[in-house]
C-alpha cells in the first residue's frame, strides 16, 4: 500500500513539472511578449522595450525560467500586462474562490442526482424510469458545457418569462442566489451524466452477482439487499470518476462562467490566452494542472485504501 | 469481405465451380443453407444489430445529413459565407425569406449555418485524421514492443493525458495563432494520447494470443505482424473511438471559437455564431441569432453520440465511455 502510494506521489512531480515547461516554453515562442495592454493607444518602441526589460522578457530563457521557477516557489506570479498594475494574485484572489464554488456545487449537483439517477435506472432496469434516465444522460451527455447554458438560458431566463411565467432567473451575473443555479446545472450535467451511465451500469453488474442472489435466497428484504449489498459494492467504482469529473468541471468552466458572465477564472484565462499576458496564463494553467494533479492522485489513492482488492 | 470468409457453406454459395451443374449446384446451396448457418461477417452483423437500435438510426440520419449539408454547401446555402443581405435589415426574426432570420452585420443565418458545417465536418474529420495517425503509431510501438519501450512511451502519454485537453489546446493555439488549420494542428498535437491508450491496451492483449505468436514463430516481422494481424484486430475499439472523437474535435472548435481563440471571422463557425449572438442585449431582443447555432451544435454532438453509442454496442466493444 505505502508503495503505492509513494509511486503516484512519485509520478505527480513530473506531470507538474512537464506541464509548467511545457506552457513556459510554448509561451516562449509564441510572438509578440504581450506587454502591450489592451487599453493602450499610443506607446512608443521606446516604452515597449523599457517594459519588456522591466518584466524580464529580454534575459536569457534559463534565466527567465530560473525567475518563473522562484516565482512559483514563493507564490507570487507579478504582476499582470493586460490589467497592469493589478497582480496576478490578486485577480486570482478575487476570481478563484468565485470558481472553486461554482465547482464545488456543480460537483456536488452532478453527484447527488447523477448517483440518484443512475441508481433508479438500475433498480427499474428497462422500465419507464430506467429509459427516462438513460435517454436524460445521453442529453446532458452529449451537449457541450456552453449549448447547455445557453439552452438553459433560452428556456428560463428568456422564453418562459414571455409566456408570463418568471422564475426570477437572470441572462447573467451573479446578483441573487437564484444566479447561481442555472450555472450549475450547466456545469455539472455532463459529469451528471456521466456519473449517472457509470452507476447503472455497475450495479446492473452488481445486481447479477452471486452474493446478492444469496443475500435474497437468504430472505433478506430487497430494500437491504439494495442498501447493504448492492450500494456499498457498485458506488465504489464510482469513486474512480471524481478525477475525471474535476477536469470536466474545471475545464468547462471557462466556458460556463463566460456564458452566465460570471467574474470566475475562467473568462481571465481566456482574456490572458488572447492577449498573450505571459504571468496570468503560467498561473493560471498552473493552478488548473496541479489542482487536477492533485484531485487525480488523492482519487487514487483514497480508492485504493477503499476497494480491498487493489493492490499494487 | 464476404470473398474472404472459407467454410462449407461460404465457398460453395461463393465460388461454384463452372463444371457443376445448375440442379447440383442448387442442391448443394439448400444443404449448405440446411445444415449449416450461412457465414456473416463481422459488419454484416454488425449492421443488423445496429439496424435494429432505433436511437442509432436517428444518430446515422442526423450524421448524414450533417456530412451532405457541409459537402454540399455551396448548392444548399443561399448567400455566400459571410455575405451581407442588407445591414439595415440586421437582427431580423426568422421570416419566409430568411427561415432563421438575419444575425448582427445583415447577414443570413441559415446559409451561415450551412457553411459552418462545412467548418466543423472538416475540423472533425482532419483533426481525428491526425490524432489517429499519431496515437496508432505510438500506441502501437508501445504495445508490441512492450518493455521499455512501453514505459518510456507511457510515461509521456500519461503526463499529457493528466493535463486538461482544451487547455493544452489553447495554449497551442497560443502559439500559433488562431484558424482552420491550427486548430486541426493543435487538437490533433493533444488529443493523441487517448487513442494511443486504447490501442497500446488491445497490443498488449493480442500480443499473447495464439496467432501473433504463430504469425512470430513463422518469422513474420514486426512490421507484417503489426499491420496484417494486430492492427486489423484491434480495428473495432479503434472505430468506436474515432466515433466519439470527431464529435469532441468538433466541439472543441465549437467552444474555441465561441471563446474567440478559434475560427476568424468572416468565415463561419457555429461557435463563433453563438458567441455574436450572446452579446448582452441580443439574447433578449433577437433570440433567434442563438438559438438555431446552438441547436446545430446541440443536434450534431447529439447524432454524433447517438451513432457512436449504437456502433459500440453493435460491434461489441467494451469502452471507458
Amino acid at each position: 500500500m505505502s508503495r503505492y502510494v509513494i509511486n503516484r506521489v512519485f509520478w505527480f512531480v513530473p506531470t507538474v513539472l512537464v506541464l509548467i515547461a511545457l506552457t513556459f516554453l510554448i509561451l516562449k515562442f509564441t510572438p509578440g511578449t504581450g506587454v502591450i495592454s489592451a487599453g493602450t493607444q499610443s506607446i512608443t518602441q521606446q516604452q515597449i522595450e523599457a517594459l519588456e526589460d522591466r518584466y524580464g522578457l529580454n534575459d536569457p530563457l534559463p534565466v527567465q525560467f530560473a525567475t518563473y521557477v522562484r516565482n512559483i516557489a514563493t507564490l507570487d506570479f507579478g504582476e499582470s500586462f493586460q490589467f497592469r498594475p493589478q497582480r496576478v494574485n490578486d485577480i486570482i484572489g478575487r476570481t478563484l474562490p468565485i470558481s472553486l464554488q461554482l465547482g464545488a456545487m456543480a460537483t456536488a449537483f452532478a453527484l447527488v442526482v447523477g448517483i440518484t439517477l443512475g441508481v433508479l435506472a438500475a433498480v427499474n432496469q428497462n422500465g419507464i424510469i430506467d429509459y427516462i434516465s438513460v435517454v436524460t444522460a445521453i442529453l446532458f451527455y452529449s451537449l457541450p458545457g456552453f449549448v447547455m447554458g445557453f439552452l438553459l438560458i433560452l428556456v428560463f431566463a428568456v422564453w418562459l418569462p414571455g409566456r408570463g411565467l418568471d422564475l426570477g432567473f437572470n441572462v447573467g451575473g451573479l446578483q441573487s442566489w437564484q444566479d447561481w443555479i442555472l450555472p450549475t446545472v450547466a456545469l455539472g450535467a455532463a459529469p451528471l451524466a456521466q456519473i449517472a451511465r457509470y452507476t447503472r451500469s455497475s450495479m446492473i453488474e452488481v445486481l447479477k452477482s452471486d452474493y446478492i442472489r444469496t443475500a435474497r435466497a437468504k430472505g433478506l428484504s430487497e430494500r437491504m439487499t439494495i442498501y447493504r449489498h448492492v450500494m456499498r459494492n457498485s458506488l465504489l467504482p464510482v469513486i474512480t470518476l471524481v478525477g475525471p469529473i474535476f477536469a470536466a468541471v474545471g475545464t468547462g468552466s471557462f466556458f460556463v462562467e463566460k456564458v452566465f458572465n460570471i467574474p470566475g477564472m475562467g473568462p481571465f484565462f481566456v482574456e490572458s490566452i488572447i492577449s498573450k499576458d505571459q504571468p496570468m496564463v503560467l498561473a493560471v494553467v498552473l493552478i488548473y494542472g496541479v489542482f487536477l494533479a492533485l484531485m487525480n492522485l488523492l482519487v487514487d489513492i483514497v480508492y485504493g485504501f477503499v476497494d480491498p482488492r487493489i493492490r499494487y | 469481405m464476404e470473398q474472404t470468409q472459407t467454410g462449407p457453406g461460404g465457398t460453395v454459395a461463393l465460388a461454384p465451380d463452372e463444371t457443376v451443374t445448375r440442379n447440383q449446384n442448387e442442391g448443394l446451396a439448400r444443404l449448405a443453407n440446411k445444415g449449416l448457418p450461412r457465414q456473416r461477417s463481422l459488419w454484416s452483423d454488425a449492421f443488423r444489430r445496429m439496424a435494429k437500435n432505433k436511437l442509432a438510426i436517428i444518430g446515422l440520419f442526423v450524421v448524414s445529413l450533417f456530412t451532405l449539408t457541409a459537402i454540399f454547401a455551396p448548392w444548399i446555402a443561399p448567400y455566400g459565407q459571410s455575405e451581407v443581405v442588407d445591414p439595415r435589415l440586421a437582427r431580423t426574426g426568422p421570416s419566409w425569406t430568411w427561415p432563421m432570420g438575419l444575425d448582427q452585420n445583415g447577414r443570413d443565418i441559415f446559409s451561415r449555418l450551412v457553411w459552418g458545417a462545412r467548418v466543423s465536418l472538416t475540423v472533425g474529420l482532419v483533426a481525428q485524421t491526425i490524432v489517429i495517425i499519431i496515437g496508432v503509431t505510438v500506441g502501437a510501438l508501445a504495445g508490441y514492443f512492450a518493455g521499455k519501450t512501453d514505459t518510456f512511451l507511457m510515461r509521456f502519454v500519461d503526463v499529457v493525458y493528466a493535463i486538461p485537453q482544451i487547455l493544452l489546446v489553447m495554449i497551442f493555439l497560443n502559439l500559433f495563432g488562431p484558424g482552420l488549420q491550427n486548430i486541426f494542428i493543435a487538437i490533433g498535437l493533444v488529443a493523441w494520447v487517448t487513442e494511443a491508450r486504447l490501442l497500446r491496451s488491445q497490443f498488449l492483449s493480442l500480443r499473447e494470443s495464439e496467432y501473433v505468436s504463430a504469425a512470430r514463430i513463422s518469422g513474420a516481422g514486426p512490421r507484417r505482424i503489426i499491420g496484417r494481424h494486430m492492427l486489423p484486430n484491434s480495428l473495432t475499439p479503434l472505430i468506436v473511438a474515432a466515433t466519439f472523437g470527431v464529435p469532441t474535435a468538433i466541439f472543441t472548435e465549437a467552444s474555441l471559437s465561441y471563446v474567440g481563440v478559434g475560427i476568424m471571422p468572416p468565415q463561419a463557425s457555429w461557435g463563433q455564431m453563438v458567441g455574436d449572438a450572446s452579446v448582452a442585449g441580443y439574447i433578449q431582443t433577437a433570440p433567434h441569432m442563438l438559438i438555431f447555432p446552438v441547436l446545430a451544435v446541440g443536434l450534431t454532438m447529439l447524432g454524433f453520440t447517438f451513432l457512436g453509442d449504437g456502433l459500440r454496442d453493435a460491434l461489441d466493444v467494451r469502452g471507458e465511455r
